[in-house]
């Protein structure tokens, strides 16, 4: 068994996955979102070690609450540079018929590197869910945010597809940096063509991350920027979805 | 069968008073959802407006509106009051006009005294002659009881917010009796219990009888005060309108004479049911004139007022009345009592906005209907008012007609009652063991001149021998305080029109509590994962603490720590267990200081848990204050693990969370996506 490097864990996850889930956060992330609410697990040090036997336990404790349509999501952090760790993890979680989620950024994935896709793909056959945070369509508007390209990215996004793994896309949108209407619609044309998409999950960009930044002597990239406003926010997800639907219409003309 | 009562399921409860009997007969279990609910009519806004125009004065008043300073509050003292007799569908005011707060010395005359002086009133000095001279009041009595030991235990707050200047409270009278059967009934009942006492005429017996005849004359009174608002509570309830005005009643003549610590109501909803179903049946009433009915009954509730000092507010964190209904649970037959009216009573939080009075609370279990539960939920959400207790706890111990008083005291209703017994402060206690009995604050002895912790370093196994010998003593003087107090309030201040309502031989809890649970658990978990030395002060005392390292802390779902606070509890009800108690009381605890946190911490030194002199204990059986790390269902476990059989008066765990934590809106996550498509 490997272990994992981990943040923290939290019991009550209402946010991250179907349901009530016990969300396991992995310390280290090799991006540097603009607007990340957890810069604590950026670095790749530091956090606990742990069995993935002692978090199952953990989880096994409070089962009763998880059971009814939830599970155990990972996220951090990155989840899928702990890719070892979190096969054995899971393996325990589906020995026991226990739904697992991945909240990933795919910064991690390689698709010319043989050794990973091997392992990704034991891996997938593990999982129940991926949730993967595509930050932006546009490439160079992917690298000023994030200071990582995107094309690993998307190419992940067609690789679940292929493999038809359960997939949500989340987005952040923050006003006057991802919320362009034309890269919003290019996002939904985008995630039209996945065929394993079951979810679009719009997130507001919010600043409660500012005290962390501030308590790690971080200077807050986003400076003032307010936070994301609800109702334009259903605005928002609804250019997503318009792509969406025209991609699926272009592809359904096509076949 | 009485012709009231046509249409109902007879039954035992025909020949005797057994209310759980008339509701298992006649309940109708709903499983729909909230849609047949009514919105509020317009007499329901014209009157509710009118009570937050009393309200806004009240608070610009300084806190009181109005107070009684003469007429001392018996259940016929005044005449009736109303806010609009034209427009109120349920009637009755405490005094003969909403807002004004009723005179009530049988507890204590200075504090009755006090409270009206605090809010600029003064009472008449006839009254407090003869409450200083003629009629001696439970306050005088337990003070011309008390041991120099009690009284100093008292003052340095190991033991704290006893009843002994205030009423108890704590008691439920079946309200609901008045309803089903009607005051005559109940009177001549009451004569018989009084004809089949023992003959010889112990204490016991002489006591029995006295109160039995108190009880029969609270009755007569209770009938009066109904004549006076033009109503007959004699006979059995005809409709549904007419049973919760008798229950209202009943409950008013209660809160008429006893300025309680909780004036709690009991269980009423799926009673009231059975009359709401007939007459929707009859077609006597619709839903719409069935929820006014409701939405005027908790009016009511809400107007409840009791004249009180700053002080006590301060222990409560304001002004609580408790009034407490429990709603919902699965009967014990298997079926699950949510009936249309468990719907109506929650539905008054959305008609008349969200309000803490009545303390509506769900006697939730995992068996309860999804479509009930989804409303409580919902409903929890947008007003934020709900108490949730788990009825597949309790169900086992108490049955299916059991109710709540206060916050978590659980008793079946009319056949049990409880000697509230406030709390020992147990982090106060664990510094007392390390210094030998001298207070840390005041440096004087107060606890026994037991040997003082002698080492640098905190030993967890020596401290822990020096703790629970000091329990027990706290344990001593805390129950035999109880006895006197208890002793008093029966003789001086007897609940005639609760008890009135109960059967005659009643099982009496006689309940204790704890308070800083969660600092005793942190503070030995301290002492044996961290290093904790102690500081002393210059006369040698214990009063500060260095910790070295971390620990384990009680709140994370973490075995190490919570085995301890688990231990403790069993420890503290072991020892009260131990002592004789008044009236053969059954002894309980409970781990529930909701709002008396942050008083009981300002009495309270620095401990080794690390928290400051000072600094707010967590309340009820809570982890401290941004200790519990490891998300809201970890707390909650650690919490669960306390064990009940030890804390049978009840547990509780104060749960904030923000909306936006409970999960997404709809409106901005697209589940299920190909739905949206063919928008």
């Amino acid at each position: 068994m490997t272990k994992g490097r981990i943040h923290s864990l939290e019991s009550f996850g209402t946010v991250d996955g179907p349901g009530t889930r016990y969300v396991v956060f992995v310390q280290g992330c090799p991006m540097r979102c603009l607007y990340c609410h957890n810069p604590d697990t950026w670095a790749m040090t530091g956090g606990e070690e742990m069995d993935p036997e002692y978090i199952f336990e953990q989880y096994q404790h409070n089962e009763a609450f998880y059971r009814n349509g939830g599970g155990i999501t990972v996220t951090g952090g990155e989840p899928l540079m702990q890719i070892d760790f979190l096969t054995d993890l899971f393996k325990i979680c589906k020995d026991h018929d226990v739904h697992t989620c991945i909240d990933s950024s795919g910064i991690a994935f390689r698709p010319e590197n043989k050794g990973l896709i091997e392992k990704l793909d034991r891996l997938m056959e593990l999982t129940d869910l991926v949730m993967l945070d595509i930050k932006h369509i546009d490439p160079e508007m992917h690298m000023k945010i994030t200071g990582q390209p995107n094309d690993g990215i998307l190419a992940f996004a067609e690789y679940l597809s292929e493999k038809k793994v359960d997939t949500w896309i989340r987005h952040v949108i923050v006003p006057g940096l991802t919320d362009d209407d034309k890269y919003l619609y290019d996002l939904g044309y985008f995630i039209g063509g996945l065929g394993s998409l079951k979810a679009l999950d719009a997130l507001p960009y919010h600043t409660m991350g500012k005290a962390k930044y501030e308590k790690l002597g971080i200077e807050y990239p986003l400076g003032d920027t307010p936070p994301m406003d609800k109702k334009e926010l259903v605005a928002k997800k609804q250019v997503i979805l318009d792509g969406v639907k025209a991609r699926r219409n272009d592809d359904g003309k096509r076949a | 069968m009485r012709s009231e009562w046509n249409g109902f399921v007879g039954g035992k409860w025909e020949n005797e008073v057994n209310v759980r009997d008339f509701i298992q007969k006649n309940y109708t279990p709903y499983d729909g959802d909230d849609s047949f609910l009514a919105g509020p009519t317009q007499n329901t806004k014209d009157l509710w407006n009118m009570v937050l125009d009393l309200q806004k004065k009240e608070r610009e008043n300084g806190g009181v509106l109005d107070m009684d300073t003469k007429v001392i509050s018996t259940i016929t003292s005044h005449g009736p009051g109303y806010l609009d007799k034209n427009k109120e569908k349920i009637v009755g005011f405490q005094t003969d006009k909403p807002f004004k707060r009723s005179l009530q010395p049988y507890g204590g005359i200075r504090m009755a005294e006090k409270a009206c002086s605090d809010n600029g009133y003064e009472v008449d000095p006839e009254v407090s002659e003869f409450f200083s001279t003629h009629r001696k009041t439970h306050n005088a009595g337990c003070f011309d009881a008390y041991n120099q030991e009690m009284r100093a235990c008292r003052t340095s707050h190991i033991i704290t917010g006893l009843p002994d200047a205030y009423g108890r409270g704590r008691i439920i009278g079946d309200y609901r009796r008045v309803a089903l059967y009607g005051i005559d009934y109940l009177i001549e009942d009451k004569q018989a219990q009084k004809d089949s006492t023992g003959r010889v005429m112990t204490d016991d017996v002489i006591r029995l009888r006295e109160e039995l005849s108190e009880q029969m004359v609270a009755l007569k009174l209770m009938k009066e005060m109904a004549a006076s608002y033009g109503c007959d509570i004699s006979k059995p309830a005809t409709n549904v309108q007419e049973a919760i005005q008798a229950t209202y009643f009943g409950y008013l003549c209660s809160v008429k004479e006893q300025n309680g610590a909780a004036m709690s109501l009991g269980r009423t909803s799926t009673f009231i049911d059975c009359y709401a179903e007939r007459d929707l049946k009859n077609g006597t009433f619709t839903e719409e004139q069935i929820q006014e009915f409701v939405d005027h009954f908790i009016m009511k509730l809400r107007c409840v007022k009791f004249a009180r000092t700053p002080e006590y507010n301060q222990i409560f964190a304001g002004d609580p009345v408790w009034v407490t209904e429990s709603i919902a649970g699965i009967g014990v037959d298997g079926r699950h009592m949510v009936t249309k009216m468990s719907f109506r009573y929650l539905h008054t939080l959305e008609n008349l906005g969200a309000a803490p009075e009545p303390n509506l609370t769900v006697l939730w279990s995992t068996r309860l209907p999804q479509n009930f539960k989804k409303f409580c939920a919902k409903t929890s959400i947008n007003t934020s008012s709900i108490q949730y207790e788990n009825d597949d706890l309790m169900r086992p111990v108490h049955g299916d007609d059991y109710g709540i008083a206060c916050c978590v005291s659980s008793m079946v209703i009319g056949k049990e009652m409880q000697f509230f017994g406030a709390r020992a402060n147990l982090a106060k206690c664990l510094l007392y063991a390390l210094n030998g009995g001298i207070d840390e604050k005041t440096k004087k002895q107060v606890g026994p001149k037991y040997r003082p912790y002698d080492g640098d370093v905190l030993d967890y196994d020596k401290v822990m021998e020096l703790f629970l010998d000091m329990v027990e003593w706290q344990a001593d003087v805390y129950v035999n305080t109880l006895n006197i107090i208890h002793y008093m309030h029966d003789k001086y201040c007897y609940e005639r029109a609760e008890m009135a309502l109960h059967d005659r031989d009643v099982k009496r809890y006689f309940a204790t509590g704890i308070a800083g649970l969660s600092i005793v658990a942190d503070s030995f978990s301290a002492m044996k994962y961290a290093k904790v030395e102690c500081i002393r002060d210059e006369d040698g005392i214990i009063t500060d603490f260095k910790i070295t390292g971390d620990f384990p802390k009680y709140g994370n779902d973490d075995d190490r720590v919570d085995a301890i606070a688990t231990e403790v509890v069993h420890k503290f009800m072991t020892a009260i267990r131990r002592h004789h108690t008044y009236r053969n009381g059954i002894p309980t605890t409970s781990i529930l200081t909701i709002t008396s946190n942050v008083t009981y911490g300002k009495a309270t030194g620095n401990t080794p848990d690390g928290r400051r002199a000072g600094q707010p204990f967590a309340p009820g059986a809570n982890p401290m204050h941004g200790r519990d790390t490891h998300g809201a269902i970890a707390s909650l476990s650690s919490v669960s693990k306390l064990p009940f059989k030890d804390a049978q008066d009840g547990i509780s765990n104060t749960f904030t969370i923000i909306p936006g934590a409970l999960g997404k809106e709809d409106q901005v996550f697209a589940g299920d996506i190909e739905l949206d498509l063919n928008k």
